[in-house]
């Protein structure tokens, strides 16, 4: 990455981090019911995705994909206030926050099942080959989302078919609170790749440009008609699962390790190294970044409910079933 | 009127969309060169090359996956199930992600996606061949399902599935390929939501779907001879239910028999059989009457499986039983 890439980068992961725990924190005041994957730690792999690819490339998330979204270029406020279920919000209030897309942005989409939107993705990837786009597909899921069959099935089309795409597993060692060691006989989801007869590639998933070179090695591979890449960015979660996982299944001793390679801190003591920017020159965008979520919150709090007789609204596209008893 | 198969109306209806519109492409297992199992893609991957008509591994998760990502990026697929039954395995991308994309990501995508599932028993080809699965589909929110009983639907109904901007399931009966009957020439298309009068009749209603139709209208003549006029009701899309064409019908009849291939427990049928009480309760002189398949699997033998599977005998006296409450 050159200077100023690696500078936004970095300002994008602390969006990313300061809008996580801005919900965190309207979680615990009641402000957000429900639901919320966090990625507190793995705001590396999103931003060093993102930056491999074209503005008009896209990309499928999973049920932890704030970062991915975030990353893409989503609006802050309104993903705020889809998380608070208001009109606001990217989807009415009806997706929260596992289900949101926006196409205008090649945000195909987050969904909370968790390999589901890799075949989604591949389908997405034929559609560029068919249309004669030039773009490319990433798919992002976890580790866990390995043991599932829609996995198994799409990266195996996706090489057979030789579509674009890059299939990019965040591998952040736990299924929830299963160890990967538990789940899997290899060490390495990279290793997987052969099984489909494409590249694999690990990677340091809390290296922002470690993960930006890998990917858009794999993402111009693929543009170029060289087919999947499987891409694993090995990362950590520095929180737990969800908003009520309190993390007793992982070691003080290994949370310790991996706190340490926090990736905002890794991108930081890089920019200050090479001389991109000094602390004091960080802290007002810091101080932006930390505006812009205020300003998210304040936007989703401020924002109306939807209104309840709208709730059978937008089931099809071309018929009204549900308004009334039909 | 010419006469041709139900299988070749439906390939009709492909290949005119195809060749009216470049987005339209078929995605299944052994579509290609082989046909498809019951042929109905035969000759296609020829005419349309094996981009637009594509083989897929054995892997219908996938395939139903691939088919979803591409309809909401500006392709118009039309995949295949081979069988209906392997549906169980395509079911989360069918109803966890097409059903839901369009209502979960506010209006933001279309899934012009059509999914043909050849359905239902009477060929011996037993438990995981044989099934009529639409219960489930009816009842899940954003899915379309169509199930027409003539080669005239089924090219006309096909055709506005594939311009339809909403995910429909495409159910076709496996015994009707093999019949001929009348299609017009040229260019037309048959609206989903519509249920139809197949044949008029002043005693009591039948209420049946794709292949069930035909045994319906084999009953109505069977009652006729005993001086009972059935009126026949083809309700064709299941998904919309048309309730307005079968509430007017047991309006004048005052009695319903509901009918379908499905087996009898929490089925299509006892969905229309209690909207017909909730909006038909006034001039019901009957409850309304459910002929469906036994709750069992569908069985290999054909004695079996034509004791487990409704027909018009079962339709006849499922109308005896209304007529004589």
């Amino acid at each position: 990455m050159n200077d100023p890439m690696l500078l936004d980068a970095w300002r994008r992961m602390l969006l990313i981090r300061r809008f996580e725990e801005a919900v965190s924190d309207a979680f615990a005041q009641g402000s957000v019911v429900g639901t919320a994957h966090f990625c507190i730690g793995q705001e590396a792999s999103a931003v060093g995705t993102v930056d491999a690819l074209r503005p008009d490339d896209l990309v499928t998330s999973n049920h932890r994909g704030h970062g991915h979204f975030l990353a893409k270029g989503a609006d802050p406020k309104r993903l705020m206030a889809e998380l608070f279920g208001k009109a606001t919000g990217y989807s009415g209030g009806r997706g929260g926050s596992q289900h949101v897309a926006d196409l205008s942005i090649g945000f195909l989409g987050s969904h909370g099942i968790t390999a589901g939107m890799i075949p989604v993705a591949t389908g997405a990837a034929l559609s560029q080959r068919l249309l004669d786009t030039g773009r490319v597909v990433v798919a992002f899921f976890g580790d866990g989302a390995t043991g599932q069959g829609a996995f198994h099935e799409a990266v195996n089309i996706g090489a057979a078919w030789q579509l674009p795409i890059v299939y990019l597993c965040e591998n952040n060692l736990y299924a929830m609170s299963t160890p990967i060691g538990e789940s899997f006989r290899v060490t390495s989801i990279a290793d997987r790749a052969c099984a489909y007869g494409i590249r694999g590639v690990s990677v340091d998933g809390n290296d922002v440009e470690a993960v930006y070179l890998t990917v858009h090695e794999g993402v111009e591979r693929a543009r170029l008609g060289g087919g999947p890449t499987l891409v694993e960015a090995r990362t950590y979660r520095m929180c737990g699962h969800s908003k009520s996982d309190q993390c007793e299944y992982r070691t003080d001793e290994e949370e310790a390790c991996w706190f340490e390679r926090d990736p905002l801190t890794i991108a930081e003591e890089r920019i200050l190294e090479r001389e991109i920017a000094t602390a004091a020159e960080l802290d007002p965008i810091a101080e932006a970044v930390t505006a812009t979520v205020d300003e998210a919150v304040r936007f989703a709090l401020d924002s109306p409910d939807p209104d309840p007789a709208t709730v059978a609204e937008g089931v099809f596209a071309e018929f009204d079933l549900g308004a009334t008893k039909h | 009127m010419r006469e041709i198969f139900y299988s070749h109306a439906i390939r009709e209806a492909l290949e005119e969309e195809m060749a009216r519109d470049e987005r339209v492409i078929l995605i299944g297992e052994d579509i290609a060169e082989y046909g498809g199992a019951f042929k109905i893609t035969r000759d296609m991957a020829q005419r349309f090359g094996k981009e637009r008509v594509r083989n897929t591994p054995i892997s219908e998760n996938g395939f139903v996956g691939v088919a979803v990502g591409a309809a909401m990026t500006g392709l118009r697929p039309v995949a295949e199930l081979m069988f209906m039954d392997f549906l169980t395995l395509a079911m989360d991308q069918l109803c966890n992600h097409a059903a839901k994309f369009r209502y979960q990501y506010g209006d933001q995508v279309t899934i012009p996606l059509v999914l043909r599932c050849p359905a239902g028993a009477g060929r011996s080809y037993g438990p995981t061949h044989s099934q009529s699965l639409e219960r489930w589909l009816m009842s899940t929110p954003g899915l379309l399902v169509a199930a027409p009983a003539t080669a005239e639907d089924a090219k006309g109904m096909l055709k506005s599935a594939i311009r339809c901007d909403d995910p429909v399931v495409f159910i076709e009966s496996k015994i009707l390929y093999g019949q001929k009957q009348p299609v017009p020439e040229g260019e037309y298309t048959v609206p989903l939501g519509e249920a139809t009068v197949r044949r008029g009749g002043e005693h009591v209603t039948l209420v049946a779907y794709s292949r069930m139709v035909g045994e319906a209208l084999r009953a109505a003549e069977a009652l006729a001879e005993r001086g009972v006029e059935a009126e026949v009701v083809d309700l064709r899309t299941l998904a919309p239910l048309d309730m307005a064409t079968v509430a007017a019908s047991v309006e004048r009849t005052g009695r319903a028999v509901v009918v379908e291939e499905g087996p009898l427990t929490g089925g299509v049928a006892a969905e229309v059989a209690q909207r017909i009480t909730e909006e038909c309760f006034d001039v019901l002189d009957a409850p309304p009457i459910r002929v469906a398949a036994l709750d069992v699997p569908v069985p290999s033998s054909a004695v079996l499986e034509a004791a487990a599977t409704p027909d018009w005998r079962k339709i006849a006296q499922g109308a005896a039983e209304a007529l004589n409450y």
